[in-house]
């Protein structure tokens, strides 16, 4: 009898762990197989759920959460339809190493494998996208799961798990006892610095004229920011990110040169294929940043810092390899190099950058006449946050703009879907990077075909009553699809130009202000009505209808054939 | 690059849908499995798969890492033949008339070291053990036999480097 009084049903062990690994938010759908998790959250009103209006609208905003708080994001999803419907925002957060915990409900034990109601394989579906993935079955097992699903979501090279458990084991009554995850055994999260790699690549930096750093998240995930910045400092290296790397390094930094890969800028992407030591730091040479591989930095050697063994070697090759976590690898590098300044390497990025503000930057920022440019109403965004903002986008033209042009102060202040490239992100993470940091304002900039794959998180936003201001950069088409028709498909335009709906009325349904911006004398005071508004707010400014996105790097090309313009 | 055939061997936890997730990682790199293997290991509890393919060394490589990666793997290694001691199992069913032939069927059998597994009225089925190539020499001379059935097992295999698998498990 008494042994009866202390155990507890499985789904309410589920909300005990996460109250023991602190859980702010659940950003969630409930649905049949999932009930039982949800009836014991009622229990709990500590815990705040966010009730989004799609399961991906869910994932994408413990997504926005995860990367704005740098904690680890938690999503519920009931079986087969909701299970399904996190994939892609799954697959996101795989690629872009983002910590989640899924949880999904499932059908009883003993209806697996008979194709039941709302029964789905996800475990197999999920398997490619997760870091780890596992079906519980048997309440017993929920706590020391849970908590190895937390450690490995959150160690290492983050990612998402997915964790599926079954209505029987949520009803099922079983012991609690809840011991936080240090170690697996088949698991070597964070690999031990080599000292002697370290040294070794302390060696080509003490003795490189022109030494160029890049890097990616892996700064931002590792908390190695001041690191970063403190190397830089010391050796005088010039430094550039890629997309996830962007906020690692405030923009004004004397050293920060930009922006690497396809639309970066122009400087560091020539003088990839002119430096003689490459050192990159938490990156992973994506495709959109080396362009053709057959003529990336052939004629330097390179150092590669990553905490994921499998990066190494995977697209370049490197000459010095230090495995480990970028903050720990940067503090012993720190120690080991040469106070030393590189000027008139330094010169040469300037150079090439005032090349580029002349034929791109100018004209995009200050166009003076003409329609609005993407680019100036991020400028106006610039001049009325002093980038203290945190701005989050979607995927497309205005990714890219916003990329190149946003001015950032503080870490994390960044947030975008990279690698996935995913369409919708924006409005659902910027609602999750609102949660995961309420004292900054969030500008989600959306272009008119995203925001329509997500339109209906306007509601998770009403509901919620989170403060997210939606800049919608309109040119009435797809847009990088678009330039890509007008650049390689002799401008057959197929499918891209887009017919819309009135968004601000539709904001409006959903108790949200806004207005429609088509003159550029109308913008800079919509922008602080915008920022200004106490509460969530829509502004969508009319832009160029057939603008392209400059400079680039042409698919198949070098780095150093990057273009600044289309002729 | 050129191809060369490698041997595999994954040390992993004993945990459901894990040979999905190796796999998965073959289908990724569009990489064939020439042959896969699936056994207890020295270790309790712990479970190796011994798979060959024939690849790049660069893709191979890559693909070790990838599996290595995952969780529950708790060691991935791959091996040029040089470096493996391996073994293939094959079965050959065959018709009992086979033996009628005066002092044929001895001669077979000592010449290739196959076991006789079982006899029955109308047929038997033999046993070799070796390389592919000599399963495979085996094969081709019982086809013209009247073979009923063939059928060859993945290649288990022992490396020969020293270190042990509780050295990686500390």
């Amino acid at each position: 009898m008494t042994e009866l009084i202390t155990k507890i049903r499985g789904a309410e062990a589920v909300i005990k762990c996460l109250k023991e690994e602190n859980t702010e938010y659940i950003f969630g759908y409930p649905g049949g197989a999932i009930m039982p998790i949800y009836d014991a959250l009622y229990d709990y009103p500590e815990i705040n759920h966010v009730l989004s209006r799609h399961e991906q609208g869910a994932i994408h905003a413990a997504q926005g959460y995860a990367r704005a708080s740098g904690k680890t994001g938690v999503v519920f999803a009931t079986s087969g339809p909701g299970a399904t419907n996190l994939i892609t925002g799954i697959a996101d957060a795989m690629i872009d190493s983002t910590p989640l915990v899924c949880i999904t409900g499932q059908v009883a034990s003993q209806l697996l494998g008979t194709d039941a109601f709302q029964e789905i394989d996800i475990i197999s579906i999920s398997m490619p996208v997760t870091k780890w993935n596992f079906q519980v079955t048997n309440a017993e097992e929920i706590p020391e799961v849970l908590a190895k699903a937390f450690y490995i979501a959150s160690s290492g090279r983050p990612g998402p798990v997915l964790i599926d458990i079954t209505k029987d084991a949520q009803f099922a009554l079983a012991d609690f006892t809840y011991e936080k995850c240090t170690k697996i055994r088949s698991y070597k999260p964070v690999p031990t610095v080599s000292t002697d790699a370290v040294n070794e690549a302390a060696a080509l930096i003490n003795a490189a004229k022109k030494p160029f750093l890049i890097f990616g998240q892996g700064i931002i995930l590792s908390g190695a920011e001041q690191e970063l910045k403190t190397l830089i400092e010391k050796t005088g290296i010039p430094a550039a990110w890629t997309i996830l790397g962007l906020s690692a390094l405030e923009t004004a930094h004397p050293l920060n040169v930009g922006m690497l890969g396809m639309h970066g800028n122009y400087a560091p992407n020539v003088l990839t294929n002119e430096c003689d030591l490459l050192i990159a730091v938490g990156m992973r040479f994506d495709d959109r940043v080396t362009g053709n591989l057959n003529s990336y930095a052939k004629q330097a050697k390179i150092v590669h810092f990553d905490i994921d063994p499998a990066e190494i070697n995977k697209n370049v090759k490197a000459d010095v390899a230090v495995l480990g976590d970028a903050k720990a690898s940067l503090t012993m590098l720190i120690e080991a190099v040469d106070k030393n300044n590189h000027g008139e390497w330094l010169a040469k990025f300037r150079s090439l950058e005032a090349k580029e503000i002349e034929k791109v930057q100018q004209k995009d920022l200050y166009p003076g006449e003409g329609p609005i440019s993407m680019a100036e109403v991020i400028r106006v965004v610039n001049e009325q946050t002093a980038g203290e903002a945190i701005v989050v986008t979607d995927v497309g033209q205005h990714q890219m703009v916003t990329c190149r042009y946003a001015k950032f102060k503080n870490t994390r202040s960044k947030i975008t879907s990279g690698g996935l490239g995913t369409m919708g992100f924006c409005l659902p993470a910027a609602l999750g990077a609102k949660l995961g940091a309420p004292d900054k304002t969030v500008v989600a900039v959306i272009g008119d075909g995203g925001f329509q794959m997500t339109i209906q998180e306007l509601g998770t936003l009403f509901q919620t009553g989170a403060n997210v201001k939606i800049l919608i950069l309109n040119n009435e088409f797809l847009g990088m699809v678009r330039q890509w028709q007008e650049l390689f498909f002799e401008k057959r335009y197929s499918f891209t130009e887009m017919s819309n709906p009135n968004f601000v009325q539709i904001a409006k349904g959903y108790g949200i202000s806004g207005k429609t911006v088509r003159e550029r004398a109308d913008l800079e005071s919509a922008v602080t009505e915008m920022l200004q508004h106490p509460a969530s707010y829509l502004l969508e400014v009319m832009v160029g209808k057939e603008d392209n996105v400059f400079p680039m790097v042409p698919t198949g090309a070098s780095v150093s054939e990057v273009k600044l313009g289309p002729e | 690059m050129s191809k060369k055939t490698y041997t595999l061997s994954v040390f992993t936890e004993n945990k459901v849908g894990l040979l999905n997730r190796i796999t998965a990682m073959f289908t990724r790199q569009h990489i064939n499995i020439d042959s896969i293997a699936a056994s207890e290991s020295e270790i309790d509890g712990i479970h190796r798969y011994t798979i060959v393919v024939t690849e790049s060394e660069h893709a191979v490589e890559k693909l070790v890492k990838q599996i290595e990666k995952q969780v529950d793997v708790l060691k991935a290694f791959f091996h040029e033949e040089e470096e493996t001691v391996y073994q293939e199992i094959a079965l050959y069913k065959l018709p009992a008339s086979i033996t009628q032939e005066l002092g044929f069927f001895e001669g077979l059998i000592r010449k290739h070291n196959i076991r006789i597994i079982s006899i029955e009225k109308d047929f038997l089925v033999l046993e070799k053990t070796g390389h592919r190539k000599e399963t495979q020499e085996l094969l081709e001379l019982l086809q013209p036999l009247g073979l009923l059935e063939f059928v060859r097992s993945g290649r288990v295999a022992i490396t020969k480097p020293m270190a042990t698998l509780e050295s990686y498990l500390i």
